[in-house]
């Protein structure tokens, strides 16, 4: 038993209160402490412990933050912080929570990733359909403004910075860090190309910016009064702290947990009756999205894998947003594979021709399929339209279980940001195992028939 | 339909005074604009696209790549069914057929009286209380064809007081503040 019922809650600890979202709620449960101690020292030593905690960026990536601040050149003048708070993965469902129920923690994060970095100003980038989300921060930034948190001399001490509070409006792409910052411009969000637009360097109005997560920031309060090798503490060797998971599908308790990174395992994840409870109906378990909907399918032989990016990687997947949904035996794994598509397809922005061309091309091959009109040479023609947006073998786990992956995470991409790819995972990962389930539409195609009658 | 009210244009300035450049505020202005109308109308946009000095094209252009701006009316309450991958498994085509059965409009349509436009969905971020449906982006969770027929009979009743009409997205806005520390000009305040 790996799950730690003694486990502290780093980001979700005021979730049951019901008044947390109030700056009274938030100072009576220890808030603003963090900023304190921050206020305290030096920026460069706030750096140094976020930089020692090691906290991984929970948006999807896993890239430290502390070494992502590490890039920015802190000279360069002006230079901002933007908070990436566009979640719509699909199965994740974490960072609403986080800024419905403790949007001070995620004000206090950011401030303190503010005064490490210098900022000149924070923007506060909410997904456009969050309207409760939205009323919540809005609420709690004016108290923190009127309160002293932020805005002139913060605390009495003579450093200040502006949080602004932007509304997205509706586009999964924005979620990419260079759509969002493109987005924040007041244009389309289409990514911008990485070879040279990085963020740290050439983010916001060409200014250096540093875009993170409201995980990541969530996490920084706790780290600022605990301490970095408290924080270290928990988790496995590679991977530190706590991470947000959010359980969904055929599960029989679904919800959004609070796990130790690095040594809980699927099989918990989805059997321990502290977190899933089981699956649905207690069928058996067919396939499960480790990571949000742009992650390689994994199956029964990979529930004992623990929730480690240096062991899920390698096996051909990734924790991505932390998103898991499971799929029982009774999932019809092609309508699975079709739904994934028709989002990718829906959300592609139209910048690269193979994910704007391949992504709905694939979603009209599945839905013919679906529909009975499917052919026998279209799985040969999905495999192709795939290979075209992620050239070479793909990332994902081998049919044969205790055989080696296909490939490593991360996928090859033809297009600037992991949108396209991401369309090829649910087609690679279930064309790959449920072959037959594909044949069986395929079969169904009363074309055949007339064709027999005719000879 | 229109250009902003005298009262809205108070609060367009405040929101272009929280950018370092005007630009920046296109997307909230729009959102002020579809407030005020119900949609995103034409003169509105040309108006958003005086504040803060570009061209109604590229308010346009900007504006018709999201999905939350309508450029058509809607129903007064906007219903989007989420049928992604987590509310698929919970059943939730089977609700979206029960909707467009119970609202008697196909998914895009908007019923005869303007009240209720059906719309599918992406993701709502409402993964673990699947099948999600929201209505003006107030979220209706774990729903069930029983709890929509309610939830419908509600807002026809006009008993529902938390959501308000299509457009209206947050009822709290970030208020100007004299401890706004930018007096202006981007980045003054910096150490």
């Amino acid at each position: 038993m790996t799950v730690r019922s003694d486990l502290p809650k780093i980001v979700s600890g005021r979730w049951d209160i019901a008044d947390a979202h109030t700056l009274d709620g938030y100072l009576r449960t220890g808030g603003y402490e963090g900023l304190r101690r921050a206020l305290a020292m030096q920026p460069a030593e706030v750096v140094d412990i976020v930089t020692g905690a090691t906290v991984q960026g929970r948006g999807g990536a896993g890239f430290p933050a502390g070494n992502k601040w590490h890039f920015l050149d802190t000279a360069a003048f002006p230079h901002w912080i933007v908070v990436n708070g566009d979640e719509s993965e699909p199965g994740t469902h974490k960072d609403r929570t986080l800024m419905e129920r403790d949007p001070h923690q995620l004000i206090e994060g950011s401030l303190i990733a503010a005064y490490a970095c210098k900022a000149s100003q924070v923007f506060l980038y909410v997904r456009g359909e969050m309207a409760f989300a939205q009323e919540r921060i809005a609420a709690a930034l004016n108290e923190a403004y009127a309160n002293n948190y932020v805005g002139k001399n913060i605390l009495g001490t003579d450093w200040s910075v502006d949080i602004t509070l932007h509304w997205g409006a509706g586009a999964y792409i924005v979620g990419d860090e260079t759509a969002l910052l493109e987005s924040l411009e007041g244009k389309r969000g289409m990514p911008r190309p990485k070879p040279p637009y990085f963020p740290a360097v050439m983010g916001l109005y060409m200014n250096p910016t540093i875009v993170n997560n409201v995980e990541t920031l969530s996490n920084l309060p706790w780290i600022m009064v605990n301490g970095a090798e408290a924080f270290a503490a928990i988790g496995s060797v590679k991977s530190n702290g706590t991470r947000l998971i959010a359980v969904s599908g055929h599960v029989k308790q679904p919800g959004t947990y609070e796990v130790e990174c690095g040594v809980v395992t699927f099989r918990e994840v989805f059997y321990d009756p502290s977190l899933g409870g089981g699956i649905r109906d207690d069928n058996d378990l067919k396939a499960f999205i480790p990571g949000g909907g742009s992650a390689p399918w994994f199956f029964e032989e990979h529930l004992d894998m623990p929730l480690d990016p240096t062991v899920v990687g390698p096996a051909g997947s990734m924790l991505g947003s932390g998103a898991i949904v499971a799929m029982d035996s009774t999932t019809d794994m092609v309508k699975a594979c079709w739904r994934l598509v028709k989002f990718y397809a829906r959300e592609s922005c139209g910048k690269c021709t193979p994910c704007r061309e391949g992504t709905s091309w694939l979603e009209l091959i599945l839905e013919r399929i679906i529909k009975g009109h499917g052919r026998p040479e279209d799985i040969g023609l999905l495999l192709d339209i795939g290979d075209n947006i992620s050239p070479g073998p793909f990332p994902g786990p081998n049919v044969t279980p205790g055989e080696p992956a296909y490939a490593p995470f991360p996928y090859k991409k033809t297009t600037i940001c992991d949108l396209g790819p991401s369309v090829v995972s649910p087609l690679m990962s279930a064309l790959r195992r449920f072959p037959d389930e594909f044949d069986a539409y395929i079969a169904r195609n009363p074309r055949k028939l007339i064709e027999v009658a005719s000879a | 339909m229109a250009r902003l009210s005298a009262h809205n244009l108070v609060t367009a300035q405040a929101i272009i005074a929280r950018y370092p450049k005007p630009r920046s505020a296109l997307v909230p202005l729009c959102h002020l604009a579809q407030e005020q109308d119900g949609y995103l109308a034409e003169d509105a946009m040309q108006h958003v696209a005086e504040l803060i000095g570009c061209t109604a094209a590229q308010v346009y252009g900007t504006a018709s790549f999201y999905e939350m701006f309508k450029l058509h009316p809607t129903g007064k309450y906007l219903v989007g069914v989420c049928t992604n991958i987590s509310c698929m498994l919970s059943g939730a085509f089977e609700l979206l057929e029960h909707c467009e059965r119970s609202l008697g409009v196909p998914v895009g349509g908007t019923t005869p009286d303007g009240m209720f436009t059906l719309e599918e969905v992406e993701c709502s971020a409402a993964c673990t209380v699947a099948p999600a449906v929201q209505v003006n982006y107030r979220y209706e969770e774990s729903v069930t064809p029983e709890s929509f027929d309610t939830l419908v009979a509600q807002l026809r009743a006009g008993t529902r007081d938390d959501i308000p009409p299509h457009g209206v997205l947050a009822t709290v806005r970030q208020t100007p503040t004299d401890r706004w520390a930018n007096t202006g000009k981007t980045g003054e305040h910096a150490p």
